[in-house]
């Protein structure tokens, strides 16, 4: 029995480097119920002990990866709609714990209303576990975006605010139960009270696919927006006396105690590293690394489907099929934080909190995902020094290993 | 006494924690058959933590069937507080070895009847048998444990309220704030550690020096509590070069030249040397 007070067995991580208050500490982890378990407290008010000892032979130990920008992978499409969604976000969800992601937002891209309501209601947040990582809810890319910034996303298929309220959501979506991200353009006419409704019923808004100037997209953070897609891509690119959305990572009307996130697709294509070091350097702590990972992550070169659309692999490129237009990426997480740490020369803590603490903290989560403090949910992921992925762990429970 | 001169902080540290290792090593504890110590907190003990659990680390001992019983600790301040000693013990020494929760004894600050408290904990001492070996060390005035200047020289585990010195000394852990320093703490009394065994003072440091001279070289004194030790048939003091620069050039050269002698007791044990 460990404890005088609980039956509940205790697991303790030994010969380990625990990312804690920004720093990797040589510290054994300790968890208890699929929480990180402070052991002082164990020692004095309960006499407990450890039953299960994990030799982590001097792996980094950090909270697991959140990657809050993905629209597939190995074959599986979020967007496409079929009978068994669900199936395929599982699918996926196994896969993504091998780069040490264990939480994640299944990204839909601009489709037209019939395949929201057909794959919306399939896609339940859940816990996260041997059989896959958690889903946080789903992050809707569109349809209310600029045509002028449209990317890979289907013309056809954008639409604009005809109320201004939620009508418009729901005409286009159906539902925003198990939403937790919209990305939108602020400049569209009536996108301010769409801001506000979102916030109002915690759902994170995020502006992308825009050419909004800053001062458009300030007045959406002060409605709520706080996080940018895929800085740098989809939108005007910073100029010295409109710097845009980009300006918003260092704007003074963001108001007090809020900040304003910004996800960077790390893998090399999307962002010149010199343009990626900009943006680091100017606001580090805002800085969330996503994968907009699509259906041809993890499947070898060739034409897969993405949304309303087909796209064409070639090397480390997924291009729209007969076009030299990105239509997203194939890095998995864990190449974006190693790729990510390499370019913009930062610490192995700062690599790791992009990937973790920031998008908890954006999506509000950061009480329980995204940290080692005590209490959090036990997601962890085992590391190298070259943050190459050994083994992932879902609330204390190890979901995948490397084999040697 | 016997008075240890060591070089420096590390090599004095070093002595202490092998002085400890080879009274747990030859009094051969078991599960009906327990070793006591009495332990202290601060930065004085922290070296000879750091070996013991070296030593616990390479195979040489096990904390299984020790019991300690800590000198002191703050009144008021939360358990967990990072300056509170249970953090200071948890983190210097039982988080790394071997030494089960219900063994270790720290007075809680926090009691609702701090009277009681410290009864209690006098009772708990003489329940494991009394302590075998109290390590203590010493402020610059010649306390041991929180027994400041003036305390009773058979004094029992008792409250006591903290000198402007000690407050002082102790603000550097509390960010420099005077304000967050706790003014009150439990502290067993000098009779208490008197009645253990044997006694081992850890004193580091020219700033102690002074106090040392006071507590070995002159009279038996409640304004310098340390010295109470002189009527106790068992007592250590290991100190460095530092923490000798006030005594008489004829002490120190006595007990330099006995440190051959004195060296003996921390040589490895049959035991130790057969497993090695």
């Amino acid at each position: 029995m460990p404890s005088t007070k609980s039956e509940a067995p205790v697991t303790q991580f030994t010969q380990c480097r625990v990312l804690r208050e920004h720093r990797l500490q040589r510290e054994d982890l300790w968890v208890r119920d699929g929480r990180i378990l402070d052991p002082e407290k164990l020692f004095f008010d309960e006499q407990g002990y450890a039953d299960q000892r994990v030799d982590c032979e001097g792996s980094i130990i950090a909270p697991g990866f959140i990657d809050v920008q993905i629209n597939g992978g190995y074959g599986v499409d979020f967007s496409q709609p079929s009978e068994d969604v669900s199936s395929g976000v599982s699918f996926v969800s196994q896969k993504i714990l091998q780069h040490g992601v264990t939480s994640f937002c299944p990204t839909l891209v601009t489709s037209p209303p019939g395949v929201y309501h057909k794959v919306l209601p399939q896609v339940k947040v859940h816990d996260g576990g041997a059989q896959g990582a958690g889903v946080l809810g789903v992050h809707l890319e569109g349809p209310f975006i600029s045509a002028e910034k449209k990317g890979a996303h289907p013309e056809r298929f954008l639409r604009t605010f005809q109320s201004g309220g939620i009508e418009d959501l729901m005409e286009a979506y159906g539902s925003l139960d198990n939403v937790a991200m919209v990305t939108l353009a602020p400049e569209l006419a009536g996108s301010q009270s769409v801001v506000r409704e979102l916030c109002r019923r915690g759902v994170t808004v995020s502006l992308g696919h825009s050419v909004a100037n800053l001062s458009q997209a300030e007045e959406a953070v002060l409605h709520g927006a706080s996080f940018i897609t895929h800085l740098f891509n989809a939108m005007l690119p910073f100029h010295h006396r409109d710097p845009g959305i980009v300006g918003l990572l260092t704007s003074d009307q963001v108001p007090a105690g809020r900040t304003v996130y910004y996800g960077m697709i790390a893998d090399g294509i999307h962002t010149n590293p010199a343009a990626l070091r900009i943006a680091h350097r100017a606001h580090p702590s805002g800085l969330v690394l996503v994968t907009d990972a699509i259906a041809a992550m993890g499947l070898p070169p060739g034409r897969h489907t993405l949304g309303q659309q087909v796209i064409e692999i070639q090397g480390l490129h997924a291009y729209v099929a007969g076009t030299k237009t990105l239509s997203g990426s194939i890095a998995p997480m864990d190449m974006c934080v190693r790729h990510f740490k390499h370019a913009a020369g930062c610490s192995l803590e700062e690599a790791l909190e992009a990937a973790s603490l920031h998008p908890a903290q954006l999506l509000g989560l950061a009480e329980r995902k995204g940290t080692l403090d005590f209490g959090s949910d036990a997601d962890l992921v085992l590391l190298d020094d070259a943050l190459n992925v050994k083994a992932t762990f879902i609330s204390g429970e190890e979901v995948w290993r490397k084999s040697p | 006494m016997k008075l240890i001169i060591l070089n420096d902080y590390d090599q004095a540290s070093e002595w202490a924690a092998k002085y400890i290792r080879n009274k747990i090593l030859l009094f051969r504890p078991g599960p009906d058959r327990y070793l006591t110590l009495g332990l202290p907190t601060g930065s004085t003990p922290m070296g000879c933590y750091k070996k013991l659990i070296e030593y616990y680390k390479m195979g040489q001992i096990s904390f299984q069937y020790v019991k300690t019983f800590n000198m002191d600790e703050y009144v008021g301040l939360p358990r967990d507080h990072p300056e509170s000693y249970h953090s200071f013990m948890w983190n210097h020494l039982f988080k790394h070895i071997d030494i089960k929760a219900e063994n270790t004894h720290i007075l809680d600050g926090n009691a609702a009847d701090l009277q009681v408290e410290c009864a209690a904990f006098e009772e708990k001492i003489t329940a494991a048998g009394g302590i075998e070996l109290f390590v203590g060390g010493i402020g610059p005035d010649g306390h041991i444990a929180f027994n400041e200047p003036g305390s009773s020289l058979v004094s029992r585990t008792r409250v006591k309220t903290l000198a402007k010195d000690t407050i002082m000394a102790n603000a550097r852990f509390f960010n420099g704030d005077l304000s967050k320093v706790p003014t009150m703490s439990l502290t067993v009394g000098v009779g208490t550690v008197m009645e253990a065994k044997e006694v081992m003072i850890i004193i580091t440091g020219a700033h102690k020096a002074f106090a040392l001279y006071k507590a070995i070289e002159e009279g038996v004194n409640h304004m310098w509590t340390v010295s109470a030790f002189q009527q106790h048939p068992q007592t250590v003091f290991v100190c460095d070069e530092d923490a000798t620069l006030e005594l008489r050039v004829k002490t120190v050269k006595y007990f330099k030249g006995m440190m051959h002698v004195h060296n003996k007791l921390v040589e490895p044990p049959p035991s130790l040397s057969k497993k090695n």
